[in-house]
């Protein structure tokens, strides 16, 4: 690299380094004083967010959005990401939060804040509404559908009593089929996959019975913004106590907030 | 970059893999067994135009033979409860080959009966024997000899096939393979031994049913 080139490269890494420190300032007044409160949300991903019929957005994620807006009284703009994209547009500062059915983990936790848990997201067995499985143990003597190498297949063969059968089929297609022909009692899957089911199929009940494993959904916030991280989790708990956010649950996955919730 | 083979994390599993062979070589002996007696019965029928049943065992062999055998399995796994009639993944497995394999054998054991020289059938019935002494003695026996290689290559073929009960939850050699495969993600490791495995079962199922066929139609069975 000849000695201009590389002063023009260093040149522009500062100027891009210095914006986005002056745009970090403090996002929160930043968002107040714009009126717009930009978010990103999933398009891809029903029932979180997904490209409606009239070719908006709309989906869980795109109403708690909406729900935070109103609350900051600024306007809303949904920007669509993809999983892969969605942590790089909030560090580029091109959008304000991440909504997008974003769970924990320690190496998103080095580059964001995350808020309080927005919604549920785990993997749970599943049952016709009189069976009475409150626990693993409550697993025995009962035939359960499980994908083959899923996550449930995998902590549930760990975890589940000697005497329950637990049946794997190669897809979720099959593993669901199985329950509603009544070859299983019981099946183990994710709750998404439950709420679309519950929407489709109303002959045959579908009640949550236990988590297997828990992996809510966060908002996710750029580091060292405390004032609206604290905003943030302000709204959320509000919605919580409210029923907002239990309404924005029954509309997009058929059921109430889990009680731990 | 020379890939790594690994064969230590199969091992651990070879109880799972020998409990899907056992249970691959069960599905495939009452499959086999059950299903020759339907070819039997059904070439018989089909042999010498048994009517009506002659028309209801064309229909039979028409529908399974031009249909794939991985609807069958789900029609009567999937479709049947629909109808109140519930089967476990066994029972479904096991009846599915039936069907499958007594379609097939039904047309192979025709041709046998219907290359029956008819001198031989007019000398049975000169004898006074009757019909059915003909059919059992005189016709059957070389009947089957003759197409008894044709016979063994479709058992073969659905003792491989057997392979796709594994869609139903059947925990035979191949659900074991993708059982192992989903826990320890030696794809490669695991399909290599699952093939070998399937390769050996083949060659000495191949060698017993020669070995039965000597026996059964009393001669010399035609080389393949």
């Amino acid at each position: 690299m000849n000695p201009r080139l590389r002063f023009l490269v260093s040149a522009a890494l500062c100027c891009g380094l210095s914006f986005s420190a002056a745009a970090h300032a403090d996002a929160l007044a930043n968002i107040k004083k714009a009126g717009v409160l930009r978010v990103a949300v999933p398009q891809d991903f029903p029932p979180f967010g997904s490209v409606g019929a009239d070719l908006k957005p709309q989906g869980y994620d795109i109403d708690v959005a909406a729900m935070l807006a109103r609350d900051l009284g600024v306007k809303l703009a949904l920007t669509p990401v993809t999983s892969a994209n969605r942590v790089p547009f909030l560090t580029t500062g091109k959008v304000d939060l991440v909504i997008s059915s974003l769970g924990k983990n320690p190496e998103r936790e080095k580059v964001l804040d995350f808020s309080v848990a927005y919604a549920p997201f785990y993997n749970g067995v599943f049952g016709p509404a009189g069976a009475s499985v409150a626990n693993v143990a409550a697993l025995a003597g009962k035939t359960i559908a499980v994908t083959r190498g899923s996550v449930e297949d995998l902590e549930l063969s760990k975890v589940a009593p000697a005497s329950a059968v637990i049946k794997r089929f190669e897809d979720n297609n099959s593993t669901v089929s199985a329950y509603y022909s009544g070859q299983v009692q019981l099946i183990a899957t994710g709750n998404v996959v439950a709420a679309a089911l519950k929407k489709r199929d109303t002959q045959k009940s579908l009640e949550t019975k236990f988590l297997i494993k828990d992996s809510p959904c966060f908002i996710g916030i750029n580091k060292n913004e405390p004032q609206l991280l604290a905003r943030v989790n302000a709204a959320v708990a509000s919605a919580r106590k409210s029923g907002e956010l239990n309404r924005i649950s029954l509309r997009w996955l058929n059921t109430p907030l889990p009680a731990a919730f | 970059m020379a890939y790594q083979f690994d064969f230590s994390g199969i091992w651990e599993y070879r109880a799972e893999l020998a409990a899907g062979v056992v249970h691959t070589l069960a599905l495939t002996g009452v499959g086999t067994v059950f299903g020759l007696l339907v070819g039997v019965v059904g070439g018989a029928v089909r042999g010498w135009r048994v009517e009506p049943y002659n028309r209801l065992c064309g229909l039979y062999v028409e529908l399974i033979r031009n249909t794939p055998f991985l609807v069958q399995l789900f029609f009567i796994f999937f479709g049947l409860p629909a109808l109140g009639v519930h089967l476990n993944e066994w029972v479904a497995a096991a009846l599915a080959m039936i069907i499958n394999l007594g379609a097939y054998t039904t047309e192979i054991v025709r041709a046998g009966v219907q290359a029956t020289p008819r001198g031989q059938m007019e000398a049975g019935l000169s004898l006074a024997m009757s019909r059915r002494q003909v059919f059992w003695h005189v016709v059957l026996p070389p009947a089957l000899g003759r197409v008894w290689p044709a016979l063994c290559s479709q058992i073969v073929i659905v003792m491989l096939g057997s392979s796709v009960c594994s869609q139903i939850s059947a925990e035979e050699l191949t659900f074991a393979a993708s059982y192992i495969q989903s826990r320890n993600f030696r794809a490669f490791e695991t399909y290599i031994v699952t093939a070998v495995l399937y390769l050996l079962l083949a060659i000495v199922l191949r060698h017993l049913l020669n070995r039965l066929g000597a026996r059964l139609t009393n001669r010399d069975v035609a080389k393949p």
